[in-house]
Parts: structure tokens; C-alpha cells; sequence
């Protein structure tokens, strides 16, 4: 690992200022950082450790019935907080399904916002990567392809963002509470991230010193608790990345949709919103015929972007699967196996 | 650069001066504090054999830097025992066969430490291999690891009901 110089921020304000400067990065749990800096593929000249600064730890009700949770809330935390889980379903089963206990114990709500794509050729130093180094070019083309991005990749690049977090935030509509050297906003998260196009170093819209301080759902985002699934696909039933991931979101009356959220995980270089594929579903009868227009339309624009045209077909019956499991209803608790679409045991509903 | 830091470790109170910010919690155990017991697997945060508690959570000491835990409170594998008296995880491993060559055993147990307080897997078979599932065992001895685990967690029911 390269050396680098520590600095300990007593304030937001001292950390930005401390981070600003080319070659800082933030450092929370360093879960992913540290793991980047172990292999060379990032290469800090200073950390700005962001673990002590007050007031980024609490999950705290609005007055408009939206939700903030600041940003150094640990994973775990969120998804074993009994209110959350019981008002975002899906997004507590998205936390349960991803990395390890260990990991999720340490890992911060902002941090996972931020992580790095898991592509191989990203990771391995010695491999040409445009996202790692710029112009050097894409081995992932030629190379073992079939985990990569399905919608939204261009010639210079086909990694995937590996969170399964951010997949039922982006159906919800959660936004991003920002703070850098021109104060406080706020941006939608599915604007945060960024398609690779001819920059895919440029990941999202984030400036030098920018430092998420809050993550922010919406008083609607409530209404689809009875009716909200996540499921993920993965090579290995736990503790792995997704290959297809989907939230469904939902809200029922007789019989009918009335509104539905859907996004997709592991597919692009950003959390997918399928805006098509929700418009096609209201006012329709809960049938596995129109929850297949629903996932053709979500993955009418992909493209295989090598040997992965399977995830294509992949993540089309994952959107079904996730649906139909939504319209029936979430479990009282999540399961045993967190969004394992394996997992035959569905126990007590939600609100039964 | 010199950066100073205190821990309590397993109970004791250690003031530690610390020669570069790039030293993780587990090389500051195994290299300056001489508690080898945590195990150095991947390094990456993929095996799990580093796990530790700290502040009552089990975390990846691999992947934690040393000198961003100034003041935690850390549990390795020796600090489980009450003298020669074995923990009753590590009885149940033993007794149970969870493990072969024991190269990861620190870490399962420092794990399933950290399951049992976190109070979600319960007795549940499935629970417990998915609570588990950030611990590789090369050797395969995930059933008695599972056994053991829901053992001990039996045990600790037994007893809260006699409280109760």
C-alpha cells in the first residue's frame, strides 16, 4: 500500500477543506477503499477520516414523513433498525443480501453509495482499464465478461455497480444530502451515479471535497412497505455480488396495480430505474403475463456486451419473480436466505 | 509520523504509538501486541479468519485501519476464556468437530460470538449458516461449525428461560 498522510477532521467543514486538495480521499470504515489501496488501484496521497465527525450517525423521521439517515450508520444498523425494515422492507432485504455480517457491521450507509465496481480487470493493475486508467483501454472486452453490464455500457467501458443498497433507494426515489465547498444540496441518487460513456473514471457527480452527509427517502417511499421485494441472483446463495438483482415495489387496490417501483442491480455502471416498465404495470391485474410486458420493457434496451446475453433473459425473470413476490406480499420478517430467490420459505406476511 | 492511539484489549488498557497510519488492527495485533491468535487469511476481507470484536461488534480486523480506533474497545480469541476455563463456543466447537486444521477457527468463533449477541440467527439452522456465511472453512467443517453455533445458542436460551 502507498503511504499516505492521516488527517483526523474535528468538523465537516475542516474535512472538506482537508479533502479538496487532488489526491485526498474520505475515509469511513474502508471496507472497499482499504481493500483498493491493499491492491494499488487506489492510491491516496492523504485520508480524511470522516468515522468521529459528529452528528452523521442517526436515523431521524421528518416532518413531512420522509426518512434521513446520516451517512456513517452502519449497514447492519439500518437493517436491523425494526421501524426501517418494517417501512422499507426491500431496502433492508437488499442490506441483508449483501457482503458478509462482518462487513455489513462495519460498512456506512454513504460508503456504499460510493463503492467501486468489482470488475476483475479494474482490480487487477497490470490489466488496461479506462475507468482505473484513463485512455489505457478496456481487457474486460476480450476478456471474462460474462458478470458485466448489460444497459447503459459503451466501448470503454462495461462494469456494473456492485451495491445492492442503492437498487430499491433508486426505485423509491431517495436523494443524497451533499456537503462541499459551496455548502449544502440535495440531488436524486439515481442522478448521482454516472453511465461510463467516453469518462467512465468519472463515476458520479460528486466535486473534489464533496462528502455525502445524509441519504434521504421520501414520506411516499412508505406506501409500498406491504407490497416490497428485493432478489439477487448470485453465484453462491450468500456473501457474493449480484449477477441480476431486482427491488419490486408495489401498491395493491382490488386486485389491481396502482403504482409500482421497480430497479435493477448488477446490469449497468449506475442502479437501474425501470420508469417503462412501472408505467406499463398501473391500473393491470396482478398476472404473471403482465408482469413479463413489464420486465420485457425494463430490459428493452439491453445490449450483451460479451459473453452475457444470458443476464439479459437473467434479469427479465428476476423482475418477474420480484413482482410476483412483491403482489404477494412481504414477509413478516426478512428471510433466512436475505433475497435468495431459492429461498422457498416465505413465512407470516407483513401486515397479516 | 508518529500518531498515538489507545485500545482496551481484552480488558486492558493499551497505550500504543503507532510509526505509519497504514497498520490495520490485525497487523497491530499479530506484529506489535503479540496476540497471534487472529489470523492473517486473505487480507482482503474475503475469508473472515481476521474476525474480532470491537466495541461488542465483529468486524474484518484486515480491513480496519488501527489508528481510525482511537479508544475502541477490542475482544480477540484470547480474550474468550475465563482463565483455563474454555468459552462454551469453544467447548462446542470441540466437541462438535468444527473445525479440522484450525487455521480459521479464531475467526468462526470470534464470529459466532458476534452472531449470538447480534440476537437475529437464533437457534435456526439456515439463520446461523447464513449468519455465518462471511467465514470460509477450508477444511469443510461447516456442519459442526452450524452444530456447535446452534449448541451454544441453545444453551444461552435454556438459561434465560430459567431466568425468566
Amino acid at each position: 500500500m502507498k503511504s499516505f498522510d492521516y488527517v483526523k477532521p474535528a468538523s465537516i467543514a475542516e474535512a472538506i477543506a482537508a479533502a479538496r486538495t487532488p489526491g485526498a480521499a474520505y475515509l469511513a470504515a474502508g471496507t472497499n477503499l482499504l481493500d483498493l489501496m491493499k491492491g494499488g488501484v487506489s492510491r491516496p496521497d492523504r485520508l480524511v477520516d470522516v468515522t468521529h465527525l459528529p452528528g452523521l450517525g442517526t436515523i431521524e423521521k421528518l416532518a413531512d414523513g420522509g426518512l434521513r439517515i446520516g451517512a456513517l450508520v452502519r449497514n447492519a444498523d439500518l437493517a436491523h433498525d425494526a421501524a426501517f425494515a418494517k417501512a422499507y422492507p426491500a431496502v433492508a432485504e437488499a442490506l441483508l443480501s449483501g457482503a458478509s455480517a462482518q462487513l455489513r457491521n462495519a460498512a456506512t450507509v454513504g460508503g456504499n453509495l460510493l463503492q467501486r465496481t468489482r470488475c476483475a480487470y479494474f482490480y487487477d493493475v497490470a490489466s488496461a482499464c479506462n475507468k482505473r486508467a484513463p485512455g489505457s483501454g478496456c481487457d474486460a472486452r476480450g476478456g471474462h465478461n460474462d458478470m458485466h453490464a448489460v444497459l447503459g455500457w459503451s466501448d470503454g467501458c462495461i462494469a456494473t455497480h456492485p451495491s445492492d443498497f442503492c437498487v430499491p433507494l433508486v426505485a423509491l426515489d431517495a436523494a443524497v444530502e451533499i456537503e462541499g465547498s459551496k455548502g449544502r444540496r440535495e440531488i436524486r441518487l439515481e442522478d448521482m451515479h454516472l453511465l461510463p460513456g467516453t469518462t467512465p473514471e468519472q463515476e458520479t457527480v460528486l466535486e473534489p471535497g464533496d462528502l455525502i452527509v445524509a441519504l434521504k427517502l421520501p414520506a411516499e417511499a412508505r406506501n409500498f412497505a406491504s407490497h416490497a421485494r428485493y432478489l439477487k441472483v448470485r453465484e453462491r446463495t450468500s456473501y457474493a455480488f449480484a449477477v441480476a438483482s431486482a427491488a419490486a415495489h408495489l401498491t395493491l387496490a382490488n386486485g389491481r396495480i396502482e403504482q409500482a417501483r421497480i430497479a435493477l442491480g448488477g446490469v449497468a455502471a449506475k442502479p437501474w430505474r425501470a420508469r417503462e416498465a412501472e408505467e406499463l404495470l398501473v391500473g393491470r391485474e396482478v398476472t404473471d403475463q403482465n408482469f413479463r410486458r413489464a420486465a420485457d420493457a425494463a430490459l428493452a434496451a439491453a445490449k450483451p456486451s460479451g459473453d452475457n446475453a444470458f443476464k439479459i433473459e437473467l434479469a427479465r425473470r428476476i423482475v418477474v419473480r420480484a413482482l410476483a413476490l412483491a403482489a404477494a406480499g412481504t414477509p413478516e420478517r426478512s428471510p433466512a436466505l436475505p433475497a435468495s430467490p431459492f429461498s422457498i420459505h416465505s413465512g407470516a406476511l407483513h401486515d397479516a | 509520523m508518529n500518531h498515538s492511539i489507545s485500545l482496551t484489549v481484552n480488558g486492558v488498557r493499551r497505550d500504543i504509538a503507532l510509526t505509519d497510519p497504514r497498520v490495520t488492527l490485525l497487523d497491530l495485533l499479530r506484529e506489535q501486541l503479540d496476540l497471534t491468535g487472529t489470523k492473517k487469511g486473505c487480507d482482503r476481507g474475503q475469508c473472515g479468519a481476521c474476525t474480532i470484536l470491537v466495541d461488542g461488534r465483529r468486524i474484518n480486523s484486515c480491513l480496519a485501519l488501527a489508528i481510525s480506533h482511537d479508544g475502541a474497545a477490542v475482544t480477540t480469541i484470547e480474550g474468550v476464556a475465563r482463565g483455563d476455563e474454555l468459552h462454551p463456543l469453544q467447548a462446542a466447537f470441540i466437541a462438535h468437530d468444527g473445525f479440522q486444521c484450525g487455521f480459521c477457527t479464531p475467526g468462526q468463533i470470534m464470529s459466532a460470538l458476534g452472531l449470538i449477541n447480534e440476537g437475529q440467527a437464533g437457534c435456526d439452522a439456515e439463520r446461523i449458516r447464513e449468519g455465518m456465511s462471511g467465514n470460509l472453512c477450508r477444511c469443510g467443517a461447516y456442519a459442526g461449525i452450524t452444530e456447535a453455533v446452534r449448541e451454544v445458542q441453545q444453551q444461552l436460551e435454556a438459561k434465560e428461560r430459567r431466568v425468566a
